[in-house]
């Protein structure tokens, strides 16, 4: 579904991801984890278009297209969803309109017809349930005033909603007190199909109980310096990210 | 162009247009002499600095004298709100259209006429405020609407009644209005524990065509009392359009204003509230709308004369192409108001390279037990918030709009009143198609 090679990413003049290979199938769900400043959230905003990064070499194949040829919004249409880590807050437009745009937008671009608001309600309200939550927070103005645990939950729902093929999940687990975080997982858990993939950016491996993922990469310094299995996030929950950091400085 | 003013004063004086109570000729004379004195503003003059009124000052313009043509309902249809059951007074190049107007059934103790008619009738009313809250010394232009004061609707709510359906004054310039001046005068009395909404509009069915307005309202807030009074400017964008709105409040009052300009070459309105008691709260709202050269300027000054009164202002303005915005706010809180909380936001939103932005806060606080702040902005759309938008799928220009409507609707967001919110959610929408 996707496949990363010797992706460089810059922000200014500062190098970030400095060649980053990666593969995901469908029905696969990998973590990339690493401390703070190793590249993980970079790798996450270029694989969705930030324009703040420059992608200096490498590639990116998604479904066979090439993914950095495409605008951010090309990407949610091909089935591309970030889930942000820090969401943005939209006073003046409500949740269920902001999300209802979306919808169609990624529809039209399919050849599909839009839908009305009384139809997307009916669709809304059993995404709602995926989260937890009551109707009520689709007048609120997206985001605007939301707690952070409320913030990750709204794009857990917006993912719900737009059934992307590809969910990137950026630090979606920092910041959530431990129901949060519960909910957030078993929405995560309840999308997962054969046919879809998911890449997990986390510091702490904790997410990683209640997500539990095929692959395991551990970013440093802008490389993926180790992959594995699951038992690769529990190994880093017991001795930390130094071990590898020393390991890769003392190799280079 | 001030000598024609004279002129054309000394012709009505003693005619029939000059009726009304015996006190009101002599403040008419005065504001005249006050205006022949002073001539309108120069660039010189603080308060006018960035507004260009030369066109005003140079131009040469006939008294609006009516329509003559026929007008109907079905052309006025768009500005009523979807609302023909709303009590409405119309007025056509600045004269009342009786035939066009509706009042409906109004609960007892509730007035609701043209001027020129009550200026005939009901004396004891206008002695009271006609003419009282809006001093002629306040500007060049308030003199002028004073010495031709007329025409325009009056709004009486008498004391504890409850104003159910809002009143809708409306003002239109056809064709026929073109190169004339007009000088509607507005008097909204609510009374000690009543609550109204009025809606005062200033549309045209005279698209390009240059007039100008001149508008005066004077509106008193009795103790007690609420009032949602909505201002919605949608002149001809060749047209010129300068107005006062002067607001009075009494004791443990609530005044609610919304001000609403896209149309005009150029646009400017004062709104003047004085908080003349303990326990008021004042909420002022305004958004701008400017495209092509359009200037828009807003002046708004809240005088802080008591203890413990609130005053919330919030202004916003989306400009495109090369047009140009003013927002001057000022707040004076005396020293005896001591417990004043007064907020003020002035936020632009820059679409075009060419828009310019002049915005001065002013506050001048003499009391020390005081929370006062203002802030002002001028930007463009968050980079981060449109790549947000467009990784949920929405194409750049819709990302855009979204994001210039959601910037617009925060503010629109506080009109109380739903057909009327609505209606301007519709216009900001559809205005923002077509950038």
């Amino acid at each position: 579904m996707l496949e990363i090679n010797g992706l460089r990413a810059s922000v200014g003049d500062t190098e970030i991801l400095k060649g980053i290979d990666l593969t995901v199938n469908a029905g696969e769900v990998h973590a990339v984890m690493g401390p703070n400043g190793s590249g993980k959230s970079t790798l996450a905003q270029v694989l969705a278009g930030h324009p703040a990064y420059q992608v200096t070499a490498g590639s990116v194949r998604y479904q066979g297209q090439d993914l950095l040829e495409l605008e951010p919004e090309e990407r949610a249409q091909a089935g591309v969803f970030l889930a942000f880590q820090y969401p943005v807050e939209i006073p003046g437009v409500t949740n269920a309109y902001f999300l209802r745009a979306a919808y169609n937008e990624i529809r039209k671009a399919r050849g599909l017809e839009e839908v009305d608001s009384i139809d997307f309600l009916d669709l809304l309200e059993e995404k709602l349930k995926l989260v937890e939550w009551e109707p009520e927070i689709m007048s609120r103005a997206v985001n605007a005033g939301f707690s952070g645990g409320e913030k990750k939950r709204n794009e857990i729902l917006q993912m719900a909603v737009l059934e992307p093929k590809l969910a990137i999940l950026d630090e979606t687990d920092s910041g959530l007190d431990i129901d949060a975080l519960r909910i957030v997982a078993a929405g995560v858990n309840k999308l997962r199909r054969p046919e879809n993939a998911a890449i997990v950016v986390t510091h702490y491996q904790r997410l990683l109980n209640y997500i539990v993922p095929d692959y395991v990469h551990v970013l440093s310094n802008g490389r993926i310096v180790k992959s594995g299995g699951k038992e690769l996030a529990l190994e880093l929950e017991a001795r930390g990210y130094e071990w590898l950091e020393d390991a890769v400085g003392a190799a280079s | 162009m001030t000598d024609t003013f004279v002129q054309e004063f000394e012709a009505r004086a003693g005619t029939a247009t000059a009726d009304g109570p015996e006190w009101l000729e002599p403040v008419r004379r005065s504001a005249m002499e006050r205006f022949a004195r002073s001539g309108f503003p120069t660039a010189r003059d603080e308060e006018w600095r960035f507004t260009p009124i030369g066109p005003i000052a140079q131009g040469s313009w006939r008294p609006a004298t009516g329509v003559a043509g026929e007008l109907g309902p079905e052309q006025l249809a768009p500005f009523n709100f979807g609302h023909p059951d709303w009590t409405t007074l119309v007025y056509v190049n600045g004269v009342f259209h009786e035939a066009l107007s509706s009042v409906g059934r109004l609960p007892a103790g509730v007035r609701v006429a043209g001027l020129a008619e009550m200026l005939g009738s009901d004396g004891a009313l206008l002695g009271r405020h006609l003419t009282r809250h809006a001093p002629v010394e306040e500007s060049p232009f308030t003199a002028l609407n004073t010495a031709f004061l007329r025409e325009g609707g009056v709004v009486h709510v008498g004391a504890g009644v409850d104003l159910e359906m809002p009143v809708h004054l409306l003002y239109v310039t056809t064709v026929e209005g073109a190169g004339t001046v007009a000088h509607p005068r507005n008097l909204i009395v609510v009374e000690r524990g009543a609550r109204a909404s009025v809606i005062e509009s200033y549309v045209s069915l005279a698209s390009g065509r240059i007039y100008w307005t001149n508008p005066v309202s004077e509106v008193a807030v009795a103790a007690g009392a609420w009032l949602e009074h909505t201002r919605i400017q949608r002149e001809s964008e060749s047209a010129f359009h300068v107005g006062l709105t002067q607001v009075d409040q009494e004791r443990d009052s609530h005044y609610r204003s919304f001000s609403f300009a896209m149309g005009a070459a150029l646009a400017r309105h004062n709104l003047h509230v004085r908080l003349n008691d303990e326990n008021i709260e004042s909420l002022m709202y305004g958004l701008y709308l400017t495209r092509g050269e359009q200037v828009a300027d807003n002046h708004t000054a809240i005088y802080h004369d008591q203890p413990n009164c609130r005053s919330w202002e919030v202004y916003k303005g989306i400009l495109d192409g090369r047009s140009r915005a003013v927002f001057n706010g000022k707040v004076f809180v005396k020293p005896e108001a001591q417990k004043t909380d007064a907020k003020q936001t002035n936020r632009n939103l820059l679409l075009s390279d060419g828009a310019r932005v002049d915005t001065k806060p002013q506050l001048e606080i003499f009391a020390d037990d005081v929370k006062c702040t203002h802030g002002a902005t001028v930007g463009r759309l968050d980079d981060l918030a449109r790549f947000y938008a467009r990784s949920r799928g929405l194409p750049a220009a819709a990302a855009e709009r979204l994001l210039t409507y959601a910037f617009a609707a925060e503010v629109v967001d506080e009109v109380a009143l739903t057909p009327v919110r609505e209606e301007l959610d519709r216009l900001v929408f559809e205005r923002l198609g077509s950038l």
